[in-house]
């Protein structure tokens, strides 16, 4: 093998690697910017107007106490989602994550119809790894305590 | 007291890896090797050290001291036994100082081994490695200290985080991934070693082989244990989200395994050499990335990073490491040209080379869309994340891709292919390819990635058992041995080649379990009364009664079920709510039967408090313990790879090359 040759092929390798990256790069800038969810609170999403409605986003907030409506025949829940100022009522439907409750901290995933309502197509808890006591007097082992065995402690 | 002892040692350990690192190097650049062996010492001496300050913070949580700040932090007195053991890794303090155990223990065994190897290259490697200790024993004395005294001590803790408390495979993903995460400091403190003392042949690579290996199994364990204790324990029957915390175990995965593809490169026709480096030092910074994002908060947001310190250790560390890497690998330049050259398009080398393409396009992907909403967050101040659809639209084609090369891979030789034999070796696995596309084509499959992944797998298992097959058959033939005798022989005879290719095999079991459990996933909620039924796929669940029991350190709630098929009882299943330490949101437990085929997977959504209803998600899941199973043929694999053979260890020595070898044949 001449030095010629191998000189060329070293350029036309680098020349493919190079082609063959950048083509990655363009299809990886065009996929992260089709793929945002942006995470925005009830306030932030009525603050962006005409943009706000129908476009897939991360809504995070407290479940409005007094809001739950929750039909377990027909597994349709319906609650609003508050920051604090501003409330947008969600629906959802299929089973609620275990627990699910007034105050309890959560993020939806969906988008906002031109009726004002938020469509839910996914439901998080939103976890504290932080202790923190239940509510004067409702601990789980109290609430539920009728439904232990007979003979069980 | 506890305290005192524990930031003691930790102290001490700090100062000698300083001290050993400073020595090495001094010892080898002055001629000294007095100098070199007490840095040899410093190794060992830390490992002893950091044992016993773990066994301290054992101690400490066993016995409940909450004097000591970390079993303040995770410690609590109604917390089993077991549990209260291993929370010495269930939070950042605790787990830095698991980390400098198994950091330790590397270093020390690392140095033992390949004590009586000649030249500079080991002394510059334990300086690396002592320094990487150094940087995590001062988080140790620093921000990361899990020995502060806490005055005044408190009558009790909170407990583990209940996440970690409620399965078992907490007690094994944690040090498996800390196992295969440190291991990488080998490698990459040799390659460093390499660059430092100008041996750049193929000597660093073949030295820690094994080390990398090892490493590389655990981390492989680690991911799939990650995976199947996020299916058992998050309720969600998934075990993949492209989580953040996920990733960082991944991209070290991701390019360790090129890296174990591309040195063969190297050790047969010196090719590669800096491409090697670079990516043994990209795993390393990896791996401490992967730590960065996983402990300094800075995945929930920038702003609980910048509420603590540890972040900022972090960032320096990497970027003092990766400047530090490119001024080696830049300075060495001209030295680091391959003296090899490609052959052939059609050869073992070229499939090498795309593997390798692959992976590192891979990892820049999952890269992107872990940083990215970090850095959006820093710059912009929007909080956005990166969808499950962008991942996989961009790597579900690099998957196929290499699920390909799988195939194709060990059908090539080196240097170069004969287009006949070629074409002989292909023609099976190719019609295999047909007939299970085909095949899925004409049962009603129309998910393209699924069809392809089902072919694949048929290809790549026709050329790898093909290849077990004709290397057994030529033994059998040629020594007269059984069937079994043949093959055992075969693969003691090459175990890295053949264990490599049982790794091949495991690839492919996840890839259709991952195929099949995410094509044909069906999920149900149901609210049920007791005595009631529901028909799910082929299963009626019945649901018998809610109930509730105390147990020491949780109260659980649980629903009763029995699966029936055709009327026939196979089975009762129980998912159950655990609530920990009175918090009132529980931890849910869902119940799994687990068969070869599919899992039927239940979750207790929510219940009447007078038991008259509960509702239930109930999931049907294809194929799932394929997945499982293919992680631990992955890890069969690789052990198989790395013990020794008894028939080469001869030939091993001879040649000074593998680093059991090295250590028990100086003395020949």
């Amino acid at each position: 093998m001449n030095t010629t040759s191998s000189g060329g092929r070293r350029i036309g390798f680098v020349v493919g690697l190079v082609v063959i990256l950048s083509g990655f790069a363009y299809l990886l800038y065009g996929g992260i910017g089709e793929n945002l969810v942006y995470f925005v609170t009830p306030t932030e999403l009525l603050e962006k107007g005409e943009s706000a409605y129908d476009a897939p986003v991360r809504l995070g907030g407290q479940v409005a106490p007094g809001t739950v409506r929750w039909d377990a025949e027909a597994l349709d829940l319906r609650f609003a989602i508050t920051d604090g100022q501003k409330t947008i009522e969600v629906h959802s439907t299929g089973a609620p994550p275990q627990m699910f409750r007034d105050g309890i901290g959560v993020i939806v995933e969906g988008r906002l119809t031109r009726e004002g309502i938020f469509e839910s197509t996914n439901l998080m808890v939103k976890h504290s790894n932080e202790y923190r006591p239940p509510a004067e007097g409702h601990p789980p082992s109290e609430m539920y305590r009728s439904l232990i065995r007979e003979g069980e402690s | 007291m506890i305290s005192t002892l524990g930031f003691g040692t930790i102290a001490v350990a700090l100062a000698l890896s300083v001290y050993g690192a400073v020595a090495a190097v001094v010892g080898v650049r002055t001629r000294r090797p007095e100098l070199v062996q007490s840095a040899s010492l410093a190794a060992y001496v830390n490992f002893g050290l950091l044992a016993i300050a773990n066994l301290a913070m054992v101690y400490a949580l066993v016995v409940h001291d909450f004097s000591v700040s970390y079993v303040a932090q995770v410690g609590s007195r109604s917390t089993p036994l077991f549990i209260t053991i291993i929370s010495l890794w269930s939070a950042l303090e605790g787990s830095i100082l698991f980390w400098g155990l198994v950091l330790a223990a590397y270093t020390a065994a690392a140095v033992y081994v390949h004590r009586n190897h000649p030249g500079p290259l080991v002394p510059y490697a334990t300086a690396a490695m002592l320094s990487v200790g150094a940087f995590f024993y001062m988080l140790l004395v620093g921000p990361a200290n899990p020995f502060e005294a806490v005055w005044p001590v408190p009558p009790d803790g909170p407990g583990p985080n209940p996440l970690l408390q409620n399965h078992i495979l907490m007690a094994v993903h944690p040090p498996l991934l800390y196992l295969g995460y440190v291991g990488m400091t080998v490698p990459f403190a040799f390659a460093i070693g390499a660059l430092l003392s100008g041996e750049l042949d193929a000597t660093w690579i073949r030295m820690t082989r094994r080390w990398t290996v090892t490493a590389w199994i655990f981390l492989s364990l680690a991911i799939v244990a990650g995976m199947w204790w996020s299916y058992e324990v998050l309720g969600w029957a998934g075990y993949w989200a492209w989580d953040p915390v996920e990733n960082a175990s991944f991209m070290p995965w991701l390019t360790a395994t090129a890296f174990l593809h591309s040195v063969m490169v190297q050790e047969r026709r010196e090719m590669l050499r800096v491409w090697n480096l670079s990516l043994i030092v990209s795993t390393f910074l990896l791996t401490i990335l992967g730590t960065f994002l996983t402990r300094s908060g800075i995945v929930q947001s920038v702003h609980a990073f910048t509420q603590g310190t540890i972040g900022y250790y972090f960032i320096a560390f990497i970027a003092v490491g990766l400047v530090f890497s490119l001024i080696l690998l830049t300075g060495r330049g001209a030295e680091l040209r391959s003296p090899g050259n490609l052959d052939s398009a059609l050869s073992r080398e070229t499939v090498f080379f795309f593997n390798n393409l692959i992976l590192t396009a891979f990892t820049f992907t999952v890269l992107l869309g872990t940083l990215y909403p970090i850095v959006a967050e820093a710059l912009r101040g929007v909080k956005v994340s990166v969808g499950a659809p962008f991942y996989n639209k961009m790597t579900l084609p690099l998957c196929m891709a290499l699920l390909f090369l799988l195939g194709v891979g060990p059908a090539l030789p080196w240097r170069r292919a004969e287009p006949d034999v070629l074409r002989r070796k292909l023609v099976i696995p190719g019609v295999a390819f047909l007939a299970v596309a085909g095949a899925s084509l004409a049962l009603g499959l129309r998910q393209p990635y699924t069809i392809l992944t089902f072919g694949f797998a048929a290809f790549v298992l026709c050329v790898t058992l093909g290849e077990f097959a004709a290397g057994a058959r030529a033994r059998m033939r040629a020594h007269g041995e059984s069937a079994l005798v043949a093959l055992g022989r075969l693969i003691n005879a090459n175990r890295r080649r053949y264990g490599g290719y049982i790794a091949h095999l495991g690839v492919v079991s996840m890839a259709v379990g991952i195929a099949a459990s995410s094509t044909f996933q069906s999920t149900r909620d149901v609210t049920l009364r007791p005595g009631q039924s529901v028909r799910a796929g082929r299963y009626d669940v019945r649901f018998d009664q809610l109930w509730a029991q105390n147990e020491p350190h949780r109260f659980v709630v649980g629903a009763d079920l029995t699966v029936l098929i055709e009327g026939r009882e196979v089975g009762r299943l129980a998912p159950r709510l655990n609530f920990y330490g009175d918090r009132d949101e529980p931890i849910t437990t869902p119940a799994v039967r687990t068969r070869p085929d599919e899992d039927l997977y239940i979750n207790l959504m929510a219940f009447e408090r007078d038991g008259s209803s509960a509702t239930f998600q109930i999931i049907i899941e294809p194929m799932v313990v394929w997945i499982w199973i293919g992680g631990g043929i992955i890890g069969l694999g690789g052990l198989v790879a790395v013990l020794p053979g008894r028939r080469r260890r001869e030939v091993a020595v001879a040649a000074d090359t593998y680093p059991v070898a090295a250590g028990k044949g100086g003395d020949v």
